[in-house]
């Protein structure tokens, strides 16, 4: 599997599927995509870039354990929902903040923090386990 | 009478422990064993709450207080305060006063003291919370709070293994009868409609009328008697003297073990008085009083005799209580009011001869009387209440019971066997007061592991102060009457009644029953040493008792539960995937089957070129599934497959699932084979033909239950309420356009929560799977039954 072609552009590749998760991941309240394709897309690239340059790199690039990750994005994605609650409305009511940025419109909201939440909890999960299967491949 | 609303302060009354139990540890750290002054406040405040209630409650009020806690399931944290419920408080928060002064001196400079404290505030809540408890369910979770706390502390030195066991075996018997106890309160709510006590109490038929009385007697009753240990319960509470003394004194005599007996009393007027009520429970209780009293006489150890005793009390107790007869009933009232006061004083003392002794085996002391002359007087008034002899309020006790019990009216001759075995057991009680309050301190001067000496303040306040109260109380027999004993019994019988007590008798029988008990007490003691070899010979006879019995039900438990794991988890995976996959088989095909509503063969469309591809594609990749030489191959095609599905979606407009398809797809094969490597399986497919053929004809039996009903489903007429309401609502409301996302994350939100929940979990239990494996011991291992099976799979 290492040959190395992979192993040249493993790197780039991963970085670009990053990238592209995380394109996905917004634009995806109004065309596809959305948290939980977005996580996948990223946590394959961890998966790629672990095969190609050894899962050690991968924890090394990623710095936090990515099963905290995974609890970092349960919490937010949780916290999300508490929002509504301070403002007398019931668990998880959405809250927008939608307001112009150099004449572009920004929409904030809870719902995309949550989906925010949701990318991190797959891409921890997802990736901890092929890290985790990965990693006894080198032993 | 109807209950008078009161303010919040009693319920706050009960919580004040729970807050105190925090406080607890942190008050320690700053001043050691000191911290139980500051903290013996709170018990201390909260009796003087209680003795507010003294006065009005000996008029026959009754008091409720209530906050709503799930008030759509009828559930509140409510209070009722009567004779019954007062009595109780006054004892717990009492007693509990000097527990908390005397564990500050008995664990002084122990690193755990404030954690101690906090577990005996907790306990103190929870009886609180059950002896006031107005809500049947709030009143049972304090119940099995009781029994919880009651464990932590039992296991308080958890080094050792026979507190460990001890506090389980308590666990298990009385939080076994708390579910019990349990049904029995939902039989009750489900029966009469009332949850509250206080109402049912209000019309004292309503069980016996509903029809459900039997079941809901035993298992009120079944809750009752395992923590008030009754005989064959009984076995716990000997096990639980493992706890420091002062839970000892605390909770296994004065309070929780008797909340068996508040159950059954408080439940008095609606369940007792009948047949069944005046055959069953003498009959338990008097077992358990003599079976208490002789296993008593056979220990040497201070605290398993006064154990033993408390077992044979709370016998007494239950015996007294089922004979539903008001005089024995007042008898009840009075002897559980002096044997909180003299057992708690006695355990405190044999704690404190422990303590300062070093042993507290009464056949390694004796001549403590000038070393500990505080102790030792706090000991014979104690002992002396205990023996019933007057002036001490156990006297009174003993003349009122006895009056009561002569006095039963059966044709049976119940009143006459119930006289006769109260004499009996009180004989023998008097016994082991007597071994307990002189033993220790009489005789001549026995060299004692530590050099004893008088124990400090902390220590003999508690012993001092409870043996002082029982001899006041005798000697104020009247006002003790009024205030005490008449508003309990009031809340036994259910109506209201004012007694009139004397310490001097008026009635001749009773008064020689108490010679008889005296004088039969005295002979005995006499044979002391030849009675306990005696006992001990006819125990070793037997050679099993119902603590043995617990030991062998527990291990039956773990065999017959090694033995339902063998036959359902055989450790192959094949044979694990083969069941599931048969019955998610029978589960799809069965019903269409029985109701032969197989659906309709639709008619198949006009394909197009490109459809008629991809659908190629998926055969093909079937196909290469199952000619595959090597599993990794098969694996790959599976994954065709799943592509050419990716493809449909696509073509149907669900973009969105089909890029989701197409990366679990994806990530379904890496991860797939990544696990083959890992797990170092041969790379080939070894079954047999014959488990191949049946593999494949379970595959396809699922393949064409899951089609023929999604076939059913598609032919079912379309609902569209929900596509209508997203279509329309999720622009305007929710600002976005894609809608499977807006459902995702804001109209389904709350599932989304809950699954992502499931993913971290699922996560980091996959990741300790992997773990296990990885750890080379983990594998070399496993059960010795599997070593084979798997070693042979490996060879194969």
């Amino acid at each position: 599997m290492r040959t190395v072609i992979f192993r040249t552009i493993a790197p780039y590749l991963a970085a670009l599927m990053v990238l592209f998760s995380i394109f996905v991941l917004l634009r995806g309240h109004n065309e596809p995509g959305g948290g939980f394709i977005g996580g996948l897309i990223a946590a394959s690239a961890l998966a790629i870039f672990g095969i190609a340059c050894g899962v050690a790199s991968v924890r090394r690039a990623i710095v936090f354990h990515p099963m905290g990750i995974s609890g970092f994005g349960l919490f937010i994605g949780a916290l999300a929902g508490v929002v509504s609650i301070f403002r007398g409305q019931a668990f998880m009511t959405s809250q927008w903040l939608i307001f112009d940025f150099f004449d572009v419109e920004v929409a904030l909201s809870t719902p995309l923090v949550f989906d925010i939440g949701v990318y991190l909890v797959v891409v921890g999960a997802i990736g901890s386990i092929a890290l985790a299967l990965e990693e006894r491949e080198s032993d | 009478m109807t209950p008078a609303v009161i303010d919040d302060t009693t319920l706050y009354a009960v919580l004040a422990p729970f807050a105190a139990a925090v406080v607890a540890p942190f008050l320690t750290r700053l001043l050691k064993h000191n911290a139980a002054w500051p903290l013996a406040l709170v018990p201390a405040l909260i009796f003087l709450h209680f003795v507010g209630f003294i006065e009005p409650v000996s008029r026959g009020e009754t008091f409720v207080a209530a906050k709503a806690w799930a008030p759509s399931y009828g559930i509140n944290f409510s209070v009722y305060v009567d004779g019954l419920s007062t009595l109780f408080g006054l004892l717990i928060s009492g007693i509990g006063t000097f527990i908390i002064l005397y564990a500050g001196g008995y664990l002084k400079g122990h690193p755990q003291q404030g954690r101690f404290f906090s577990f005996l505030f907790m306990f103190m809540g929870a009886m609180l919370g059950l002896v006031l408890g107005n809500n049947l369910i709030s009143l049972f979770i304090f119940w099995e709070l009781t029994s919880i706390t009651s464990f932590l502390l039992i296991g308080f030195d958890h080094l050792r293994a026979a507190s460990r066991r001890a506090a389980i075996q308590a666990l298990v018997v009385t939080g076994g009868g708390g579910l019990a106890l349990l049904a029995g309160f939902i039989l009750i709510i489900s029966a009469t409609g009332e949850i509250e006590m206080s109402v049912l109490l209000g019309s004292p038929d309503i069980i016996k009328d509903s029809g459900l009385y039997l079941p809901i007697f035993l298992l009120v009753l079944g809750g009752a008697f395992t923590k008030s240990a009754q005989f064959p319960f009984h076995f716990w509470l000997p096990n639980a003297m493992e706890a420091p003394t002062p839970v000892s004194a605390y909770l296994h005599s004065a309070t929780m073990v008797k909340a068996g007996v508040y159950m059954l009393m408080r439940m008095h007027p609606l369940l007792g008085d009948t047949v069944l009520w005046t055959t069953v429970l003498p009959l338990f209780g008097g077992v358990t009083l003599l079976v208490g009293t002789i296993l008593a006489v056979r220990q040497t150890d201070l605290k398993l005799m006064l154990a033993y005793t408390t077992v044979a009390s709370l016998g007494l107790l239950v015996m007294l209580t089922g004979t539903s007869h008001e005089k024995a009933l007042e008898g009840a009232v009075l002897y559980l009011l002096a044997h909180s006061l003299f057992k708690g004083a006695l355990f405190m003392v044999a704690g404190t001869i422990d303590h300062e002794a070093g042993t507290r085996d009464v056949t390694k002391l004796g001549g403590l009387r000038k070393a500990m002359p505080v102790t030792f007087v706090a000991a014979c008034l104690a002992a002396l209440s205990m023996a019933g002899l007057p002036p001490f309020i156990g006297f009174i006790a003993k003349e009122v019971l006895y009056y009561g019990t002569s006095n039963i009216e059966d044709p049976g001759q119940l009143g006459v066997i119930i006289t006769i075995v109260a004499v009996i057991g009180n004989a023998l009680m008097l016994v082991i007061a007597a071994a307990v309050a002189m033993k220790p301190f009489f005789g001549p001067k026995v060299d004692t592991p530590k050099q004893a000496h008088e124990g400090p303040v902390l220590l003999i306040a508690g012993p001092v102060v409870l043996s002082v109260i029982g001899i006041i109380l005798g000697l104020i027999a009247h006002t003790t009457g009024m205030l005490f004993v008449g508003p309990t019994l009031s809340s036994l019988l259910g109506e209201f009644k004012q007694i009139d007590l004397h310490l001097i008798p008026t009635e001749l029988t009773p008064v020689i029953l108490s010679f008889t008990t005296v004088g039969l007490g005295i002979a005995l003691f006499t044979q002391l040493d030849k009675l306990r070899d005696f006992i001990a010979s006819v125990l070793k006879a037997i050679g099993w008792g119902p603590d043995q019995g617990f030991d062998q039900f527990v291990s039956g438990i773990v065999r017959f539960a090694t033995w339902l794991t063998r036959l359902l988890q055989t450790g192959k995976m094949q044979t694990y995937m083969l069941l599931t996959f048969f019955f998610t088989a029978l589960a799809v095909l069965l019903p269409g089957y029985l109701t032969n509503s197989f659906p309709a063969m639709p008619k198949l469309p006009e394909y197009r070129f490109y459809e008629w591809g991809i659908l190629l594609i998926a055969v093909l990749g079937l196909f290469a599934i199952l000619v595959a030489r090597t599993r990794l191959t098969a694996i790959v095609s599976l994954g065709v497959q799943g592509f050419a599905v990716a493809l449909i979606f696509m073509m149907f407009g669900a973009p969105d699932l089909s890029f989701t398809q197409f990366m679990v797809e994806t990530l379904s094969v890496v991860i797939l084979a990544l696990v083959m490597t890992r797990l170092n399986l041969s790379p080939r497919d070894h079954r047999t033909v014959p488990a191949r053929l049946l593999a494949g004809v379970v595959a396809v039996a699922v393949g064409l239950g899951l089609g023929l009903t999604l076939l059913s489903i598609t032919q079912q007429p379309f609902d569209s309420t929900l596509s209508v309401f997203f279509t329309e609502f999720s622009r305007s409301i929710a600002h976005g356009r894609n809608i499977v996302n807006v459902i995702l994350v804001d109209f389904r939100g709350f599932d989304t929560l809950g699954e992502i929940a499931v993913v971290v979990l699922a996560g980091l239990c996959v990741l300790a799977l992997i773990r296990v494996r990885t750890k080379p011991d983990a594998v070399l291992d496993p059960p010795p039954e599997r070593t084979g099976q798997s070693q042979n799979a490996e060879a194969r």
